[in-house]
């Protein structure tokens, strides 16, 4: 399938690589229990309920399957960080996928719904989790029917509820819905969120999840991708699954680019080895920039990811390379930006988006997201003036304190800062206002030089 | 103006009954009564509140944090056009400023005939299909000025209303949990026990 999509999986392309969470999009009815029993549904399940628990856990902890939310913390490794003996634990899906650029969870959620459901019941078995809450994005009609109508499936069927397939483990999977808020796709948001309260993140210390999270127990709070990955891990074991990508990257990832390419879409790529020229320019993904134009920017993880120019695309995608090079991977997401790009007006896109979401608990994202977008406004509009591109740094040095990430440029002659950043505020989402017009500031300089009004001091002698 | 009906009432039992705390319906329960009415109404929100256990200002404060909930009418179709990057790379910005001409409204109002109501949307995870737009929460991809004017079409002469409900509605399928398979949710106090299948041993 490298030479078109399916009607039914928009965007997405195949291609003739390892599928490990994308095998059942060619079948129109892949959501189907029917569909999902007849191409090895549920037998992960069955293959872990025939072992102790924490044999399961110690699977998944060495197979490494990294999160694909946009921390990309091993979920072994999370598991394992709750406090033992305490009782109940939950677990909490996250399926808000809103984060500028990324388009994968609602694909797995509406074309593969059972795959989900399977990968909540591995976990939750594992983890010995007592129940599940899969929080769907409010705006995701479609995802909310089909996981709807996958649970009721799977519920008549014995695979969720009392004694699961004749065995001990018992599992409720609640489906839950957000009503529209970017900042709920925090961990610590989404709990406030499912406890009925506004989607404000909370303070680590003390609310880490997974020792105080929801109604202050233990809660693993995990993406759909990751999830999605535990039931062919269960099929195929450890070995098969780290044979896919480099050792501290193994599997696959979902990735989506879009913008200015030839042929942009969703494809699942090989973690740690597919570089981002193979994605941009490959024949089995992207095809190229379009209308055979240069590339002058792109975004590689992400609306909060520093942006990238042609000097990082040989960089593949594995945190510890594209860390040092002063970004993230994120949530698999690529927004390529061509020649003819009005780059401040593409920075005020994303900086207006986290400014707009600003939940407004942290005085320098609620007033700094704002400013940044008001001066931005302002220098797109071609009213700003010089001061206002110093008052940027000002206002981004109040969210984010000291150096902040950005690329390497070989003709500006700059070298990257490595990511992360330092912050003043409890989550991402003030930081990530500060990072496209930071990245759009340093790397293109001369676009908004171009833009402004120069003022000149005046000097005022006193007359006599 | 309106409390929830027996029937919302019945659905809303059902829905606090799979939290361990009631105060987590309280999301679900605002879709439910803004699905009844077309926006959230004061009473609906007091009674949310009775339902489970909270003050109405404090549904209110819930409600009034997240952008679907609405507090006053607005059009029977919702039109979001998608304004962050990969979409304004793609030419959301004229798709927005083409249905503002063409229903004579600004961006973030209602036709005085109550059909439409046009907001500027953040991103909906539909990033390689820009531009793209949502009509209720149903998304129509890559969009094109011509399919803007077919679909405003369509939707005014009522061509759509099988594919796309009301405002109001936003899944069509609802979770139902059988009483015989449901495991019950406990509140987290009452729990002490470890899970079952955690003694050890093998759980089949």
């Amino acid at each position: 399938m490298t030479g078109g999509t399916w009607k039914h999986a928009p965007g997405f392309y195949a291609g003739d690589r390892p599928q490990v969470v994308t095998s059942r999009f060619q079948y129109e009815d892949s959501y189907t229990l029917e569909r999902y029993l007849a191409t090895d549904g549920y037998k992960g399940l069955r293959s872990a309920l025939a072992r102790p628990a924490n044999e399961i856990h110690d699977e998944v902890r060495s197979a490494t399957v990294l999160g694909r939310g946009g921390a990309g913390f091993p979920a072994g490794t999370k598991w394992g960080l709750m406090p033992q003996e305490v009782w109940p634990r939950y677990l909490v899906v996250n399926g808000d996928e809103s984060e500028p650029g990324t388009y994968k969870d609602r694909l797995l959620m509406e074309r593969d719904p059972h795959q989900l459901i399977e990968g909540c019941l591995i976990a939750s078995y594992a983890a010995g989790l007592s129940q599940c809450f899969l929080y769907i994005r409010g705006e995701m009609a479609l995802a909310q029917e089909r996981i709807a109508a996958a649970l009721n499936e799977a519920y008549a069927a014995g695979y969720i509820g009392k004694n699961i397939l004749g065995s001990k483990f018992s599992l409720d999977i609640v489906l839950h819905w957000g009503a529209g808020a970017y900042v709920v796709g925090e961990e610590t948001a989404l709990i406030e969120s499912l406890e009925g309260n506004r989607g404000m993140p909370r303070l680590k210390p003390p609310y880490f999840p997974a020792a105080n999270g929801l109604y202050g127990q233990p809660t693993i709070v995990n993406n759909v991708e990751t999830l999605a990955n535990l039931p062919w891990l269960l099929n195929n074991g450890t070995a098969a699954y780290t044979a896919i990508g480099t050792a501290t990257s193994p599997g696959t990832r979902m990735v989506a680019v879009s913008g200015h390419v030839n042929r942009p879409g969703v494809f699942e790529i090989i973690n740690g080895i597919t570089t981002f020229r193979d994605l941009l320019y490959g024949d089995e993904f992207c095809q190229g920039i379009r209308n055979g134009n240069g590339l002058k920017a792109f975004v590689p993880g992400g609306g909060s990811a520093p942006w990238f120019t042609s000097d990082q695309l040989d960089l593949p995608f594995e945190a510890s390379q594209v860390g040092p090079a002063g970004s993230m991977l994120g949530s698999g997401a690529v927004m390529v930006m061509d020649s003819t790009t009005d780059i401040p007006h593409a920075a005020l896109t994303l900086t207006r988006f986290y400014a707009h979401e600003s939940c407004g608990k942290c005085t320098p994202c609620r007033e700094g997201g704002t400013w940044l977008e008001r001066i931005l406004s302002r220098v797109v509009d071609g009213k700003g003036t010089d001061a206002d591109l110093d008052q940027i740094f000002e206002v981004g040095e109040s969210i984010c304190p000291g150096a902040f990430p950005h690329a390497s440029n070989e003709k500006l002659g700059i070298a990257a800062v490595p990511f992360p950043y330092r912050m003043n505020t409890i989550c991402f989402v003030g930081p990530s206002a500060y990072v496209p017009v930071h990245s759009a500031l340093t790397l293109f300089r001369s676009e908004f030089d171009a833009r402004i009004v120069k003022r000149t001091m005046i000097k005022v002698t006193a007359v006599a | 103006m309106a409390r929830l009906t027996e029937e919302n009432i019945r659905l809303a039992r059902e829905i606090i009954g799979r939290y361990p705390k009631a105060r987590s319906a309280t999301i679900p329960l605002l879709h439910l009564a803004q699905e009844q009415d077309g926006y959230v109404t004061n009473e609906a929100m007091s009674h949310i509140g009775e339902l489970v256990g909270a003050s109405s200002a404090e549904v209110f404060g819930t409600a009034s944090f997240y952008e679907m909930f609405k507090f006053e009418p607005v059009g029977k179709y919702l039109i979001n056009i998608c304004g962050t990057m990969s979409c304004a790379l793609m030419g959301s910005e004229e798709l927005m400023h083409q249905a503002e001409e063409r229903l004579g409204i600004k961006m973030g109002s209602t036709t005085p005939d109550g059909k439409f109501t046009l907001e500027h949307a953040e991103c909906q995870a539909a990033c390689t299909e820009a531009p793209c737009l949502q009509v209720n929460y149903r998304y129509r991809y890559r969009v094109t000025p011509d399919e803007l004017d077919a679909l405003i079409d369509d939707l005014a002469a009522g061509n759509l209303s099988s594919e796309i409900p009301a405002h109001g509605t936003v899944a069509v399928v609802r979770q139902h949990i059988p009483a015989d398979r449901a495991v019950g949710a406990i509140a987290p106090e009452l729990v002490t026990e470890n899970p079952a299948w955690l003694d050890g041993k093998a759980a089949l």
